[in-house]
């Protein structure tokens, strides 16, 4: 099976180990990611604010180079995704604004945790299971941009997504129930706001951690980066100690089925997760 | 602070409406925007006020608030907003008002956009390292996040080269501003 994979700036950059172990997962399962030829950036967290025609025309472009085939497009980032789902919604009640309206909407875009949440998948993930992530509690955080807006998105329960806490039960994880799900983490205001971000995303830390956690999940690189970035600086701001790893649901796949290249990808974390690892019996 | 609360001629009101395409006069202020929003304690003026000062034409009020620009876009307001007001999608017709009027407020966060929009321009996709840097020349906030931004460099974790894409002059022509006329047209 091949599907079309559109990475986005940030795959190829900061979260490159995101793009990493996606394409190893999958590569794992028989899938192949073909990317999209010559695709541009979605517009991300600015051109919806400067120039929303711009914000249409630019996920436009690469749905419009995604319809050349008749394959789902995968993208793992969480703001490509959005952008590419709200031009299809806009598209959809205006077909008028484009001239190829009818291509471009009528393209499957998945997310990571929607393709491997197919059944067929998912049977081959449950066979694969090497290592069971066995008593590990894991934080799922979805953040904003997989489930907002529910309009375009269609997303069947955007105040409480269960596609991570389905995915970390079958590995063998427990998924840790908590009430932040879908809270932001402020990544839209990373380098203008700092403040904000820490405090943001402090408030996900202390509540993972009262929830019992011990690794936050996410499914977005904007949360992740934010996350990771800042959690030594928050815990020196308020004089506290989370030791808690961010990791992509992606990672944790690639861990219970035990492939080789998990290894590589842990020195690009600022908080390495390998401690939490070794002490779960995850890693030796 | 008094402010005076005579309405004007609900034109400020009618603009938004028609440039946003969102029926903001349907408010009834049940404040679960304002309760819901993380980052309400950031702004000046909470997210259900600003919808009341629109209604009551605080033109001035509104777009020199910091609100439109500390807004985080995690779109948690139209979500659940019972009137299906999309304040998120507001918010940005209300910055792209507050930038032609001059009265921005917080004048790094635009900048920070340019620059991403700029970004794009240039080469197609963004290069984070080169996005970074020329926001942080242009603010002049080099120092802040140095150490965070050597380590980011240590791990690997940015791309010291750009892609460019094969397309870019078609991707030019998107970003380029439509003239002024259309823009008011357009659905915002």
């Amino acid at each position: 099976m091949n599907v079309n994979y559109f990475p986005g700036c940030t795959l190829h950059g900061t979260a490159h180990d995101f793009h990493d172990s996606v394409v190893a997962v999958f590569k794992a399962l028989g899938i192949d990611l073909l990317e999209l030829e010559d695709w541009n950036c979605c517009g991300a967290s600015s051109a919806h604010v400067l120039n929303p025609e711009a914000a249409r025309k630019l996920p436009a472009r690469n749905l419009l180079i995604a319809s050349a085939s008749r394959l789902p497009l995968l993208t793992p980032c969480a703001a490509c995704f959005h952008r590419l789902k709200l031009c299809q919604d806009h598209l959809n009640s205006r077909p008028e604004d484009h001239p190829d309206a009818r291509a471009i909407s009528a393209v499957e875009v998945v997310h990571v945790n929607d393709l491997l949440l197919q059944k067929e998948i998912l049977d081959i993930i449950g066979q694969r299971i090497k290592l069971p992530l066995a008593g590990l509690k894991a934080v799922p955080y979805y953040g904003c941009l997989t489930v907002r807006p529910p309009r375009a998105i269609r997303h069947p329960r955007p105040e409480d997504p269960m596609e991570m806490d389905r995915l970390l039960s079958l590995l063998g994880a427990e998924p840790v129930n908590w009430s932040y799900k879908t809270d932001c983490c402020g990544g839209s205001l990373a380098m203008t706001r700092p403040d904000v971000v820490r405090r943001l995303s402090g408030k996900l830390f202390e509540a993972a951690r009262e929830a019992g956690g011990e690794v936050l999940v996410t499914c977005c690189p904007m949360c992740q980066a934010n996350l990771d970035m800042r959690e030594r600086e928050i815990e020196r701001e308020t004089n506290t100690s989370f030791e808690m790893p961010v990791m992509y649901i992606s990672e944790l796949v690639a861990i219970a089925m035990q492939l080789p290249e998990t290894r590589t990808w842990w020195r690009k974390h600022l908080v390495d997760p390998l401690p939490m690892l070794k002490s779960k019996g995850l890693a030796a | 602070m008094t402010m005076p609360l005579r309405p004007d001629d609900g034109s400020f009101l009618a603009e938004v409406e028609r440039l946003s395409e969102v029926p903001v006069s349907a408010c009834f202020h049940c404040q679960k925007c304002a309760n819901g929003c993380p980052v309400a304690y950031a702004m000046d003026i909470a997210p259900t006020v600003l919808i009341r000062l629109m209604q009551l034409g605080q033109r001035a009020r509104v777009l020199q608030s910091e609100t439109i620009w500390v807004c985080a876009s995690c779109i948690t307001c139209s979500t659940r907003c019972p009137n299906d007001i999309d304040l998120a999608h507001v918010m940005d017709t209300l910055r792209r008002m507050s930038i032609r009027e001059g009265s921005v407020s917080l004048p790094h966060v635009r900048t920070f956009h340019e620059a991403f929009l700029n970004a794009i321009r240039t080469h197609g996709r963004v290069h984070e390292l080169e996005l970074v840097t020329r926001y942080k020349l242009k603010t002049m906030t080099f120092f802040e996040d140095m150490k965070l931004g050597q380590e980011m460099l240590l791990r690997g974790r940015m791309r010291f080269l750009p892609e460019r894409i094969k397309g870019r002059k078609e991707v030019r022509d998107m970003l380029s501003p439509p003239p002024a006329r259309s823009e008011t047209k357009s659905a915002l």
